[in-house]
């Protein structure tokens, strides 16, 4: 909303030398945030001249100038001056607005004298447009087209109010009234503490009668009427050459609204000064009386967009006996509108549900400065001032007639009181107020106020829909008292718990990665279908995923089932920035839906649902678990004095698992995996327990290459939640033995497939509790060995707890080990 | 029997230091030791006629044999340690590198500020008691909208704003402020209630140098018997000055949300901004709005409380100078090294 400073000023005392900051201060003091300032950047000098004689000059590049001679002063050396003119729509003896060298036109668009055309033009003939009067710009600015005929040299900044300015400012949905100069002067006065003199009130209302409407709404929406209020008025006679005054115009530019018409323009100014939209119908296209009614299933209405509209059967349309001519509170029909010959029109000041234009106007995609309006709500009693006001204008400015034909509809029931206690106020802002300051606010604002037992019975003014509770009432009084007043206190919480087991885990997880060398990062949470049931099922079946109703790119819509596509996408831009060693990892939840997601109906909202419905409302929400991915590209570390460069592969990724498990405090397994978009020999299946969490290998190297990545790159993704469920709630120690350590090796050959942790578990089984640990250190093939045998060499420490070991002890327990690892897979002890 | 002459044992002596002191490596220093100081030497063929020596003067004769055994055998050592410490040294700087380019062993990893950012502001709140909250990012409206005290037809709930799933008339809606978290607290929890919620949301703005798709809040709220707008205040500025520093200050001005009344906009001020000392609007705020304690099945009357929020992504802009959104959605690791493990 912007409000022209000069049209403030009309309704509450601003000071002589009000600046922007003044404004603003003011306003966002109660409420309405500062959005932008909108200055006329102009200065003088600006002055009327007249046209003295003028010699067109054809050019070479085609165009024809004027070569004018204009008075712009009654006497003196520099009384006339010579302006070249690109113009032609001016005849000698125009009175028109010169820009004297030295002035500045909004821009900023300073004016000097130059040389042009092969004069020195001594200033310029401006056009509405390049006073900031509007779009005008065919041709210069006439001052008879305003009705003007001002003395030479009269000041014109002066005389067309091109000093002015507006602030700009936001209006929360809540504060409908605020849509106008008529709410904002009253803000102000709230603000400042000067008195509001209330433009509605300014206006001395005739009712017209003998027009007739109908309001026929069968199927109100939620309980509202579609329209409650409808004030007809008639004028005749409209001179159809007059022109919207100057001061209009530069209001209405101020306020973002482009000069149209003059009934156009006063519709619109009415509608700024005082919230209440009207329309203007051609009275003579208008076939019988009006009825309000809803669409029927398969209406149409041309709007004067010329547009045809499909229409809803919840659209409020008014219609004559020809049927629609208007999609009610948001666009008038084309059949109806007034034209550039009509004279006597019809002016519509009616009071409309707000929801019903809400959603009409969203289905249309009809914002417009009047649907704004009636969506948060407009003051139902103020109609028949601003039809009045309309009437008084066109009267005013356009020299038409007022008739007595009109309509004067207004159904009303007052707001229903609110009970204020008196001690309410003060438990909820924590200040103090007096019975005054309480009363005084509650006045102001336009309330009703009765005293009652411990209280008031307060009834918000017709204007205030928003005040519908206690608190309603005291968020008046404490921001109108400035919320400065309010006193700081810090409030003290029970005794709190610290994290939660998973917060805490999440966070160990998180800094471990760090320390380990990995950058964290975060992805969007959306990624292709492809992607999905490339990197979300194991082996490429369709998995159930969501997807978005109106992603912002449609191919890139579905929410994720697993965080490598995210985090290979980032991978892939900063390998194509240069940064090609990499290890990037995140943790993020993902979306596993299973089975129906959702709920067909929405529980009210202000009482708590039954236990049935909440745990359907639970329910209805599908799993999303936390999941910890990791990618590795590149060297772990690149060339170096003394180094070459370490590739990273399979183990960064097999690493990163055992330091989140051992982040969560979780023993996991590592397990030759199968997955699709896995290397099929190079991919770890890891389990907690016997639960599969996730996977962590070498990518598919056609699935690496086709993301512009090399083609190693390694990567894991785990269940967060399972490893952390899966986790016990402590340690329980054992007991660090001191006796002496016996130290063996022992090599095992076995077939190439055999996994080596199978081998070193059925070894451990096998050797029983003098073995203290078994560590693979070589996995030899080659001669010596059949092509599909391999020879694992483990090192192995045997410790006692009570007594230090014989090498033969240790010997025996080796055998028993070598014994299970044969019985379970074929084993044999290599010498 | 034979003596003993003090002159030979003393040229025996005088020859062997002479060596001792000759020897320049631990080789020379070997030979030197066989010749003069181990068995078969001048000095231990002196030290084994001892026994030959007449009984009257067997004390004298062992008294300035063992002396000059003595000083052969500490020359020698003296020697000795010279002799290994030299070239212990010369080993030691034949050893030495260019610390200022020693090949590095492992990556050096970083945190995402945003995600320190939400640890560091979550951490003044545990302080004070309070506990974090946290619940889904894809949310049944119910819990987005209806329960805040949207009414059905609010304008956020338009698409325009929302991104709805798919079928959208099963009400799934990914969630658009943590605030849903505000009501499956009040929901869960036994009161009082006084919990954070940080975590990720979701809006359909297109990204851009301050708008992302996806960004992160951190909701505040807390119901209790007896807060008023004035522990609100408190509160914020207490973690303002925690965030800030005792320089930082904070203002409430009136604004509008369905989910409080009253509503206001919260605004921090600190000398040390980037621009100059000045306010920043931070975030939203209020007074729970009574319909939302309704949907949770508690009594206004008996209880009331505020919250609050404010996006990660803006307070990590004016408070570590990020200029461009990009930075922090794109997932370039340079971004995130800047800041390593701490903001």
């Amino acid at each position: 909303m912007r409000i022209p400073a000069s049209q403030l000023r009309e309704w509450v005392a601003l000071p002589a030398d009000a600046t922007p900051e003044h404004l603003h201060d003011a306003l966002v003091s109660v409420g309405f945030e500062e959005e932008n300032v909108h200055p006329n950047e102009i200065s003088g000098p600006i002055v009327v001249g007249e046209v003295l004689e003028f010699t067109p000059e054809p050019q070479d590049n085609g165009k024809t100038i004027r070569w004018c001679q204009v008075r712009v002063a009654t006497s003196g050396d520099d009384a006339v001056r010579g302006i070249v003119c690109g113009a032609a729509n001016f005849e000698v003896g125009d009175k028109v607005v010169v820009t004297l060298p030295g002035s500045v036109l909004p821009g900023p668009f300073p004016i000097a004298a130059r040389k042009t055309y092969g004069h020195v033009s001594d200033g310029m003939i401006a056009s509405a447009k390049e006073l900031g009067l509007g779009d005008e710009h065919d041709g210069i600015l006439r001052l008879s087209q305003m009705g003007l005929d001002p003395e030479v040299g009269t000041d014109a900044i002066e005389l067309l109010g091109l000093s002015d300015f507006a602030v700009e400012i936001n209006v929360t949905p809540d504060r409908g009234y605020a849509m106008s100069i008529r709410g904002v002067a009253r803000e102000y006065a709230h603000a400042t503490g000067v008195a509001f003199n209330d433009p509605a009130a300014a206006v001395t209302v005739t009712a017209g009668s003998g027009f007739p409407v109908t309001i026929d709404d069968k199927t109100p929406i939620r309980g509202a009427v579609g329209c409650t209020g409808f004030v007809t008025r008639v004028v005749r006679g409209l001179d159809r050459s007059k022109r919207t005054p100057a001061w209009m115009i530069k209001r209405l530019a101020l306020m973002g609204i482009r000069s149209i018409s003059l009934p156009v323009d006063i519709s619109n100014y009415v509608m700024m000064e005082l919230g209440q939209p009207t329309h203007t119908y051609d009275l003579t296209k208008l076939t019988g009386g009006i009825t309000v009614r809803r669409a029927t299933k398969g209406e149409k209405l041309t709007t004067l967009d010329e547009q045809v509209r499909a229409l809803s059967e919840e659209d409020l349309l008014i219609t004559d006996e020809s049927g629609p001519i208007g999609l009610a509170g948001v666009m008038g029909g084309a059949t109806t509108e007034i034209d550039d010959a009509s004279t006597d029109v019809l002016i519509e000041a009616a009071t409309f549900d707000p929801i019903t234009i809400a959603r009409t106007a969203r289905r249309h995609k009809l914002p417009s400065e009047a649907s704004k309006r009636f969506a948060r709500g407009v003051d139902p009693l103020v109609s028949r001032s601003a039809a009045q006001r309309v009437v008084d204008l066109l009267v005013e400015l356009g020299s038409g007639t007022a008739d007595a034909l009109g309509t004067d509809l207004v159904e009303f029931e007052p707001r229903p009181a609110i009970h204020l206690p008196a001690d309410f106020t003060a438990k909820l802002i924590g200040v103090d107020y007096s019975v005054a300051e309480i009363e005084t606010v509650l006045t102001d604002i336009g309330a009703t106020t009765a005293k009652a037992k411990d209280g008031w019975t307060v009834t918000p003014p017709s204007w205030r829909p928003d005040l519908v509770d206690a608190p309603g009432l005291a968020e008046e009084v404490a921001r109108i008292h400035g919320y400065d007043r309010i006193p700081s206190a810090i409030p003290v919480a029970p005794p709190g718990r610290g994290l939660s087991r998973s917060q805490a885990a999440r966070r160990r997880v998180a800094q471990v990665l760090a320390g380990a060398g990995l950058t964290e990062v975060l992805a969007y949470s959306f990624v292709t279908t492809e992607h999905n049931v490339l990197f979300g099922s194991v082996d490429g079946t369709a998995v159930p995923a969501m997807t978005l109703a109106n992603a912002l790119d449609p191919s890139v819509a579905q929410l994720r089932r697993s965080l490598l596509p995210g985090i290979l996408d980032i991978a892939t831009r900063n390998v194509a920035r240069g940064l090609t060693s990499l290890a990037i990892y995140e943790l993020g939840s993902v979306f596993q839906p299973v089975g129906k997601t959702g709920s067909t109906v929405i529980p009210v909202g202000n009482v708590r649902p039954d236990v049935a419905t909440l745990d359907g409302l639970y329910d209805s929400v599908p799993a999303q678990p936390w999941h910890v991915s990791a990618v590795f590209v590149g060297p772990v570390t690149t060339k170096q004095p003394g180094q070459t460069a370490v590739p990273s592969g399979l183990g960064e990724a097999i690493d990163a698992v055992h330091a989140i498990a051992t982040a969560v405090g979780v023993d996991v397994e590592i397990r030759q995996g199968s997955h699709h978009a896995f290397h099929p020999g190079r991919c770890a299946e890891v389990f907690a327990g016997d639960v599969s969490v996730g996977f962590a290998g070498e990518v598919l190297p056609s699935v690496a290459l086709s993301l512009d990545l090399p083609r190693v790159v390694s990567a894991l993704d785990l269940n967060l939640d399972a490893l952390i469920t899966a986790a016990p709630d402590h340690v329980v120690a054992t007991p660090v033995l001191v006796f002496p350590a016996a130290t063996q090796d022992v090599s095992l050959v076995v077939d190439h497939a055999v996994p080596a942790a199978a081998v070193r578990v059925a070894f451990i089984d096998g050797a029983g509790d003098l073995l203290e640990s078994a560590h693979l250190v070589d996995d030899y093939r080659g001669a010596g060995l059949d092509d599909n045998q391999k020879s694992l060499t483990f090192a192995l420490r045997f410790r006692a707890t009570d007594r230090t070991l014989t090498q033969q002890e240790a010997t025996d327990a080796k055998l028993a080990g070598v014994a299970v690892a044969a019985s379970r897979h074929n084993a044999t002890i290599r010498e | 029997m034979s003596s003993i002459s003090p002159q030979q044992l003393a040229d025996v002596v005088a020859e062997a230091l002479a060596a001792i002191n000759g020897a320049t490596t631990g080789d020379e220093l070997k030979q030197v030791r066989t010749r003069f100081v181990a068995d078969g030497s001048p000095i231990s063929v002196i030290n084994s006629t001892l026994r030959d020596v007449p009984a009257d003067e067997k004390a004298e004769a062992g008294k300035i044999v063992g002396q000059a055994r003595g000083e052969i055998n500490q020359a020698f050592a003296a020697r000795e340690a010279g002799i290994l410490q030299a070239e212990e040294h010369a080993r030691l700087m034949t050893e030495s590198v260019d610390v200022t380019a020693v090949a590095s062993r492992r990556r050096v990893g970083a945190r995402h500020p945003l995600n320190l950012l939400m640890e560091e502001m979550s951490n003044i709140f545990v302080g004070m008691g309070w506990e974090i909250a946290e619940g889904p990012e894809l949310e049944n409206e119910w819990f987005n909208f209806d329960a805040l005290n949207f009414d059905e037809d609010h304008p956020a709930r338009a698409m325009q704003d929302t991104f709805f799933v798919e079928p959208v008339e099963r009400h799934l809606v990914l969630r658009t402020h943590t605030s849903p978290v505000q009501i499956r607290s009040l929901l869960t929890r036994e009161l009082p209630v006084y919990v954070v919620a940080p975590g990720r949301v979701y809006r359909t703005d297109e990204l851009d140098a301050t708008h992302t798709p996806v960004f992160h809040q951190m909701e505040g709220i807390a119901i209790d018997k007896g807060l008023t707008m004035a522990h609100l205040k408190g509160t914020l500025e207490h973690l303002a000055r925690a965030m800030f520093g005792d320089g930082a200050k904070i203002r409430l001005r009136p604004n509008y949300f369905p989910f409080t009344e009253p509503s206001a906009e919260l605004d921090i001020w600190h000398p040390t901004f980037r621009g100059g000392a000045r306010w920043i609007e931070w975030g939203g705020c209020g007074m729970v709005n009574p319909n939302v304690l309704r949907a949770a099945g508690i009594d206004p009357e008996e209880y009331q409380g505020f919250a609050f929020g404010m996006g990660i992504e803006r307070t990590l802009m004016f408070r570590n100078d990020v200029a461009d959104m990009h930075d922090m959605v794109e997932g370039d690791v340079r971004f995130s090294q800047q800041f390593g493990m701490v903001i």
